[in-house]
């Protein structure tokens, strides 16, 4: 299992090699490696359909018990036999579509890398392991969207979709760490069966939040739909698998993979519902009003996502059966049809319906692939599409609010049905339009795709026991979390669902043949609202603005600035909770000998020479008489290391201070008034006393001397060193030492760099402080 | 600068104090010394000799830039944390070699290599500072 989900990714580093040595033949050599992933899937049908399930587990970072570990049942199988399988078509098509191009290995080496993540993320048991297929495919979906890297549009769209997708994927791991938590188990397996204990927690309402934020990003439901009619500035075939028939499918594989544990809520009901059906109606609406093939087909991806979520949010039987029938006709019908709009696009070299037609004679093949799965999409008999509908319209009548439901559904597949037949039929009907190339058929690899697809649509309904058993009925068994009897059917008697079909074609037929004014006119309306895409940039902006404000309010570009900001805040953290708590600090002895009178007089004296000093080079004098006084208080009470090396920094910044000075513009007198050197000294002696104050409250609580006497013992039988300060830095505690002098080296180039480069405005000493810090 | 004194002197100064910042490198694990305040000395040292001499000078008495010193010694550094792992023990392990002439001896250890290395890096970064910024000025 482990080697199946690990081969994509090892075959996508070679992808760029196999397009050198076999030509024009990459797609066919690159396609049996999915078409081989598809062959292993299958073998497992036959367990699953009985019920079985089988699990893969090894073991990655025992020690916080995340295991790769996955689950193969009816659900994650449906998946991964639509990913690997479509996934050929895909590789196949991709070699042909893209033809000539420089970076067609590239290209294929994405498309592999995104199988692999995919087909990971289906197969996933590990919360862990889960989340990283996740952004893996949030990664990989970037990377295609942006194939067209020097369009700023595909730029744009790759970044949208990583942020929406991306950030709905942490908010993601919250969730399903949180619910790791509550259930007691890494494993979805385990955790799924004690949907009680979660749906009871305290937490619930967090976990289940956090988990429809990644399932309603990644499933481009409203208001997150937006990056998906913009992500078709990928390449066809992107567009084809990642964002029609695999890829946004994660968020509703997410949500019927955690059915058994969180759904059946009320919270859960409501709201699936509620966004599903606001996504179904906006998409469909959309869809009509765009007149881009990609652009329709992308938004009909959208409302064909939203009415997975609240068919699964409507959650009783007949509504899951329905989600998962839907869900695979869907894969079928939206796959062929993009593929059929990239061999239109190929063909024709425009996507623009108004410039489409008569285009049958010209493309036989792609048309009649393009037909059927646009009747599968229309919900016609006998395609299979026909009867997701007619299970969706049961659904919706034996569920909350059926009335309400029920009517959007109707509209929204009314609406459907119209674009299914503007994409996949118009096109190909009436004369020869006006095209900038013309039409002309592609290649076996350009409409085998479109083909299988398609008439796998067209078949799976009439032998649509083969589809209960293989394919639906494990998977709705797996999403309901018990076993389940499934029984598709064409015929189901003169009752609601067939009337209400009767209605959707005849309301979808009226829009057809009124096509182009209902789309002038929604064009109309719908062109000055505000729509969340225009909010994303106005968020992005507004995330820009806030920056720059901040940055220029902090980073005025003065280093004195920095500093008063760095101890103004310094000195209120250290005073504020002194004056408002009071303090603890005691002066336990106070010293007698004359000679600590001295230096406490010398460090006081140095101090009030750089308050009052008008002369720069005093203040750095005096800088070191302070430095130096500090020193002898450390060699008076016992810490003669800490003493020399004190002594030592204090002599070198003098030194560096007074090369410094020379550079400085000024000279001599540079006064800058009493005010800012009173302020200057009143923020210093709040931060030394404030200190000071901390210190002795520390020095009056008794201290934990543990590390103490265990460096002092083993320092000399364990590390052969008396000095224990020596010992500790460079035996017991090296690797920070390590650390340490490795920031000496690079402050010393980037010191180098910034004298090179800047000349003398650069020669601040950004290396003086890390001494000191030292 | 130009003082007969300090260009008289600079000399013994520098190569005493050079010395005295080895021999302090070298004491550090057992009396109050090491590489840090080893590598300070000594790049006080190199300091006076700057002043007194002038850039050109120790670039020529160094043979290598000062800020390759620095790379040598945390290199070192480095390879003495390694070493250890040859020996079949977790990176950074201090390892002793007592020779048979002199089994008392606590010198030959990757301690003290990775305490030379220090001293390199604070030599080598202080001084190319140094030297930076006087001549950032020429």
């Amino acid at each position: 299992m482990l080697t199946a989900l690990l081969a994509p990714f090892v075959l996508a580093i070679f992808a760029p090699t196999v397009r050198r040595v076999s030509g024009p033949m990459t797609g066919w050599v690159l396609a049996l490696l999915p078409a081989g992933l598809t062959f292993y899937f299958a073998q497992f049908i036959g367990v699953v359909a009985e019920g079985g399930a089988v699990s893969f587990s090894t073991p990655w970072v025992p020690a916080t018990g995340i295991n790769l570990s996955f689950y193969v049942d009816g659900l994650s199988l449906l998946f991964a036999l639509l990913i690997s399988g479509i996934g050929t078509f895909i590789v196949l098509y991709a070699g042909a579509y893209l033809k000539g191009h420089a970076d067609l290995g590239r290209f294929l080496m994405f498309i592999l890398m995104f199988m692999g993540s995919m087909l990971g993320l289906v197969l996933s048991d590990d919360v862990i392991t889960l989340f990283v297929f996740w952004e893996l495919t949030s990664v990989t979906s970037f990377l295609l969207i942006g194939f067209n890297h020097t369009s700023p549009r595909s730029r744009r769209a790759a970044v949208q979709a990583l942020v929406v997708t991306g950030g709905g994927g942490l908010a993601l791991l919250a969730g399903l760490l949180l619910m790791a938590q509550v259930g007691g188990s890494m494993e979805l397996s385990t955790l799924l069966t004690e949907g009680d204990v979660l749906r009871n927690h305290p937490y619930y309402l967090a976990i289940l939040i956090l988990v429809l934020a990644g399932a309603f990003t990644k499933s481009a439901q409203v208001p997150f739909s937006f990056w998906l009619p913009n992500a078709m500035e990928a390449p066809t075939p992107v567009s084809a698998y990642l964002h029609s028939a695999t890829m946004v499918k994660a968020g509703v594989y997410l949500l019927a993979r955690v059915n058994p544990g969180l759904g059946g809520t009320d919270v859960w009901q409501i709201t699936l519902v509620l966004f599903g059906a606001a996504t179904f109606l906006v998409g469909a609406v959309l869809a009509l009003r765009n007149t881009d093939l990609k652009l329709m087909l992308a938004q009909t991806t959208v409302a064909s996502l939203g009415l997975l979520v609240f068919l699964i949010g409507l959650g009783h039987d007949i509504a899951l059966q329905a989600a998962m029938t839907y869900l695979f006709a869907h894969s079928l019908f939206k796959g062929a049809l993009f593929m059929a709009a990239g061999c239109i696009d190929h063909g024709t070299g425009t996507r623009e319906i108004g410039r489409l037609s008569g285009l049958g004679s010209a493309m036989p093949i792609t048309a009649a692939a393009s037909a059927l799965a646009a009747l599968s999409m229309s919900g016609l008999a006998p395609f299979i599409g026909f009867i997701a509908k007619e299970f969706a319209y049961k659904a919706t009548l034996g569920g909350i609010w059926p009335v309400a439901i029920t009517s959007v559904a109707v509209i929204g597949s009314a609406l459907l049905f119209t674009v299914a037949f503007l994409v996949g039929v118009k096109p190909f009907l009436g004369k020869p339009g006006d095209t900038p190339s013309p039409p002309h058929e592609g290649s076996p690899s350009l409409w085998l795709g479109p083909v299988v697809l398609a008439v796998l649509g067209l078949l799976a309904g009439p032998f649509n026991g083969v589809t209960e058993t293989y394919f639906v009925g494990p998977a709705v068994s797996a999403v309901a979390g018990a076993p389940m009897v499934v029984d598709l059917y064409l015929w189901g008697g003169l009752k609601t669902p067939l009337f209400l079909s009767v209605v959707t074609v005849a309301l979808g037929a009226v829009m057809f043949w009124r096509a182009t004014a209902l789309q002038e006119f929604l064009a109309r309306i719908l062109d000055r609202l505000w729509g969340p895409d225009q909010g994303y940039d106005q968020f992005l902006d507004g995330v820009v603005a806030l920056a720059r404000g901040v940055t220029a309010r902090l980073q005025t570009g003065s280093l004195r600035r920095y500093l008063l900001v760095s101890f103004l805040v310094l000195a209120a953290v250290l005073a504020v909770p002194k004056v408002f708590m009071g303090s603890d600090a005691q002066v336990i002895v106070a010293p007698k000998e004359f000679y600590v009178w001295c230096v406490a007089v010398l460090t006081i004296a140095g101090g009030l020479a750089i308050m009052i000093t008008r002369s720069r080079l005093i203040a750095i004098l005096s800088m070191g008489v302070l430095g130096i006084a500090v020193a002898f208080v450390f060699l008076m009470f016992g810490a003669p290391d800490l003493a020399f090396t004190q002594l030592m920094v204090e002599t070198l910044s003098v030194v560096i201070l007074a090369l410094v000075i020379a550079r400085l513009p000024v000279q001599g007198v540079d006064w800058r008034g009493w005010p800012r050197a009173l302020r200057d000294s009143a923020i210093g002696t709040v931060i030394g006393v404030a200190i000071a104050m901390v210190l002795l409250s520390i020095t009056s609580r008794p201290m934990d001397l543990t590390l103490s006497e265990y460096f002092a013992e083993k320092s000399y039988t364990e590390a052969y060193g008396r000095n224990i300060v020596n010992v500790i830095l460079v035996d017991f505690r090296a690797l920070d030492t390590f650390g340490e002098i490795a920031v000496v080296v690079i402050a010393g180039v980037a010191v180098l760099g910034l004298l090179a480069f800047g000349g003398r405005r650069a020669a601040s000493t950004p290396a003086l402080d890390e001494e000191k810090t030292k | 600068m130009n003082s007969l004194i300090l260009r008289t002197a600079t000399p013994f100064l520098v190569g005493l104090t050079v010395l005295f910042s080895i021999y302090v490198l070298l004491r550090g694990h057992n009396e109050p010394g090491g590489g840090f305040i080893g590598g300070l000395i000594g790049a006080s040292a190199f300091a006076t000799y700057i002043i007194s001499e002038g850039t050109n000078a120790i670039r020529r008495a160094l043979i290598v830039p000062p800020i390759a010193i620095a790379g040598i010694g945390l290199f070192l550094a480095g390879l003495s944390g390694v070493a250890s792992i040859l020996f079949g023990d977790a990176f950074m392990t201090g390892q002793w070699w007592f020779p048979d002439f002199k089994p008392d001896l606590k010198y030959l250890s990757t301690v003290v290599l990775f305490d030379i290395g220090v001293y390199m890096v604070v030599v080598g970064a202080i001084v190319s500072i140094i030297l930076g910024l006087e001549e950032s000025g020429q």
